[in-house]
C-alpha cells in the first residue's frame, strides 16, 4: 500500500492502525454490546463512571477498518462526559471528528453510537438512583 | 517492505511482449477494421491473427467461432441475453449454476423481469454442482444451460464435460464461463460439448478492454449491442485493435506455458495453504483440498473471530493485495453469494479472504504471506469481543467446537435483537 491510495482517509486509516482505547475495562461500571443486522459487525463499549461524569471508555470490535475506527474515536469523543452528554451523543459526531465516513459505512458510526448508550444504560440500570437526576430521559430499555 | 500481489483473479500485469505487439496498433496502425483500405486491412489483418491465437487456446474448430466483445461481462450478457432472444419463441427458460459469476447471474435476473423463468442448481458444501439436480432442471422449455468452469470465489472445478453430455442428450446448449479458469487450465470446447464459452484475456496477463465469446452452430445467437456490422453482425462497435493484438499474445504465451504455470502456482498454493493452517488457528478453506477439483491458484479462506476487512486493510498496509467476501466488503452490505450457496457459516463468510497466486508468485512471497498474516490474524482477534467471548466460554467456534457457549449467530441475534443474514 501507498501513502497515496489507501481505502479510508488518513484520519480513520490512523484510527484503524493505532486504535485509541482498546481493551476491556476491568470493574467497569456499564457494558454494552451492539450487533448490525444490516452486515453482521459487533462492537463493545466499556464505561468506567465517577460522580456522573465517563472517566474511562475502552472498546472491543468485530468489523470493518471503520467500524473499529468509529469505535475508537467514539471512546475518545466520550472521556471526560456527563452521563447527560453522552446520553446526547451521535453518530454524527464521530462522522466529524473522523473527517467523514463512506457512505456505505455511515452505519459503522450508527453502531458506535448504539453501543455507547447500551453501555450507559446498563450503568443507569446498575445505578437507578442516577435515571431521576437525568436531564435526557433515559431511551426504552433494551 | 515486501510487495505480494495476492489478487490474480482480478487483474494480472501486461506480459511485455503483449505490450510491445499493442504498440503500433495505437500510432502507426491505427486504422479502423471496417474501413476497406490498407490501414483498414492491415488491422483487418491483426484481429484474424488473434482469433486463430484465441481459437487454438480453448480448441475451438475455427477462429471464425471467436467474438470479440469489450470485456468478460459483455461477453457473458451477450451469451445469455443473445441465446434467449434468439429462442425467445421456442422456449424461455433457462438453467444456470446457483455460484455464478454476477455476470451471468445478474443477466438471467434481468431476463426474469421480462417473462423468462431460471432454475438456479444447487451446489455442496464445497461448491460442486449437483448433476441429477442440473438434469432434472431442464424441461422442454429450456433454452440454454450455464455453468462455469472454475468458482471465481472458491476455485471449485466443475464436472463440466458430464454437464456437456447431459446437455448434448436433451439437445440443450451448453454455455461455459471461463472467466476463472482460461490461461490456467486446458480448455476444450469440443471436447466438452460446449456451444458458448467466454473469457477474459486480463485474468492471463493480456490487458483490459477486451472480452472473448466463443459460439458454434449449436447455439443461435441474436446481437444484443445494435450499430455496424462488425464482429460477424453478432457484436457492433469498433473493435478494440490493440487489446485484441496483446490478448492474442497473452493467449500465445498461457497456451505454451500453461503445464509450468498450473505446476507453479499448485506447489505455492499448498505451501501457503499449509503455512496458514499450521501458523494460524481457527481457520478453514472454502471450496475442495488443493488437487484436481480445485484450481491451482485460487485460495478461500474464512478466519474465525475477526472480519475481512480489517484482514484485508491490514494485509495491505504489510504490502500484500488480496481481496475479500465479506459483507463489510460489498456495497451491497451483503456477504458472498457463493459463500451463501455452500452453506457456509455467517460468522465464517464475515472473516472471508481470497487469495489468488500468478506465475512470478514465489516462495519468499508465500512465506512473508504466511508469517504476516498469523501477526495481522492475532492483532484483530486481540480487538474483536468474540475472540475474548470465545476464550471465555460465552460463544463457541464453527471450526473447532468445544461444545461451550452458543453460536456465533446466535449471539450476534442476541445483540442485534435481529438474525445476521
Amino acid at each position: 500500500m501507498s501513502e497515496t491510495y489507501t481505502l479510508y482517509n488518513s484520519i480513520v486509516m490512523d484510527h484503524f492502525m493505532h486504535p485509541r482505547n482498546m481493551g476491556d475495562l476491568k470493574d467497569a461500571d456499564g457494558v454494552g454490546e451492539v450487533g448490525a443486522a444490516a452486515c453482521g459487525d459487533i462492537m463493545k463499549i466499556s464505561l468506567k463512571i465517577k460522580d456522573g461524569k465517563i472517566e474511562d471508555a475502552r472498546f472491543k470490535t468485530f468489523g470493518c477498518g471503520s467500524a473499529i475506527a468509529s469505535s475508537s474515536m467514539a471512546t475518545e469523543l466520550i472521556k471526560g462526559r456527563s452521563i447527560d452528554e453522552a446520553m446526547n451523543f451521535t453518530n454524527q459526531e464521530v462522522v466529524d471528528a473522523l473527517g467523514g465516513l463512506p457512505p456505505v459505512k455511515i452505519h459503522c458510526s450508527v453502531l458506535a453510537e448504539e453501543a455507547l448508550k447500551a453501555a450507559l444504560e446498563d450503568y443507569i440500570r446498575k445505578h437507578p438512583e442516577t435515571a431521576s437526576k437525568l436531564q435526557t430521559p433515559m431511551p426504552a430499555a433494551a | 517492505m515486501r510487495h505480494v500481489y495476492l489478487d490474480h483473479q482480478a487483474a494480472t500485469p501486461l506480459l511485455p511482449e503483449a505490450f510491445e505487439a499493442m504498440k503500433p496498433f495505437f500510432t502507426e496502425w491505427f486504422g479502423n477494421p471496417s474501413s476497406l483500405h490498407e490501414h483498414g486491412l492491415r488491422v483487418r489483418e491483426a484481429l484474424k491473427h488473434s482469433r486463430e491465437q484465441m481459437a487454438a487456446l480453448i480448441h475451438a474448430g475455427s477462429p471464425d467461432e471467436i467474438f470479440f466483445t469489450s470485456d468478460g461481462t459483455e461477453s457473458a450478457n451477450l451469451a445469455i441475453k443473445g441465446v434467449a432472444y434468439a429462442n425467445e419463441r421456442r422456449g424461455k427458460h433457462l438453467v444456470v449454476c446457483a455460484t455464478e459469476h454476477p455476470s451471468v447471474i445478474n443477466s438471467v435476473e434481468f431476463l426474469e423481469k421480462q417473462g423468462w423463468t431460471c432454475t438456479r442448481v444447487g451446489v455442496d458444501a464445497e461448491g460442486h454442482l449437483r448433476l441429477q439436480e442440473l438434469r432434472d432442471a431442464i424441461t422442454p422449455q429450456t433454452v440454454l444451460v450455464a455453468v462455469h468452469h472454475v468458482n471465481h470465489d472458491i476455485g471449485t472445478i466443475q464436472p463440466v464435460a458430464e454437464v456437456g453430455r447431459i446437455c448434448s442428450e436433451k439437445g440443450v446448449p451448453l454455455y461455459v464461463d471461463c472467466e476463472a479458469s482460461a490461461g490456467w487450465l486446458p480448455i476444450d470446447v469440443d471436447a466438452w460439448g460446449a456451444a458458448l464459452v467466454s473469457f477474459s484475456p486480463h485474468r492471463f496477463y493480456g490487458p483490459k478492454g477486451v472480452g472473448v465469446l466463443y459460439r458454434n452452430k449449436k447455439a443461435r445467437l441474436v446481437s444484443i449491442i445494435h450499430g455496424g456490422v462488425q464482429e460477424g453482425g453478432r457484436r457492433a462497435g469498433t473493435e478494440n485493435v490493440p487489446a485484441i493484438v496483446g490478448a492474442g499474445v497473452a493467449a500465445e504465451v498461457a497456451r505454451r506455458d500453461l503445464e509450468a504455470r498450473i505446476a507453479h502456482t499448485r506447489e505455492l498454493q499448498v505451501r501457503l495453504w499449509d503455512g496458514l493452517e499450521k501458523h494460524v488457528g481457527f481457520i478453514k478453506l472454502n471450496g475442495p483440498r488443493p488437487g484436481p477439483d480445485r484450481i491451482s491458484t485460487n485460495l478461500n479462506i474464512s478466519t474465525e473471530f475477526i472480519e475481512g476487512e480489517g484482514q484485508l486493510l491490514l494485509c495491505d498496509l504489510n504490502g500484500i493485495a488480496v481481496a475479500s467476501g465479506s459483507s463489510c466488503v460489498s456495497k451491497s452490505l451483503k456477504i458472498s453469494h457463493v459463500l451463501a450457496a455452500i452453506g457456509l457459516d455467517h460468522a465464517l463468510a464475515q472473516g472471508n479472504i481470497i487469495m489468488t497466486l500468478g506465475r512470478d508468485t514465489s516462495v519468499e512471497d508465500v512465506d512473508y504471506v504466511v508469517q504476516t498474516f498469523a501477526r495481522i490474524v492475532e492483532k484483530l482477534r486481540g480487538m474483536s469481543p468474540m475472540w475474548d467471548e470465545f476464550q471465555r466460554g460465552i460463544i463457541d467456534s464453527v471450526i473447532r467446537p468445544t461444545g461451550r457457549g452458543k453460536s456465533f449467530s446466535q449471539h450476534a441475534a442476541d445483540v442485534s435483537g435481529k438474525s445476521a443474514h
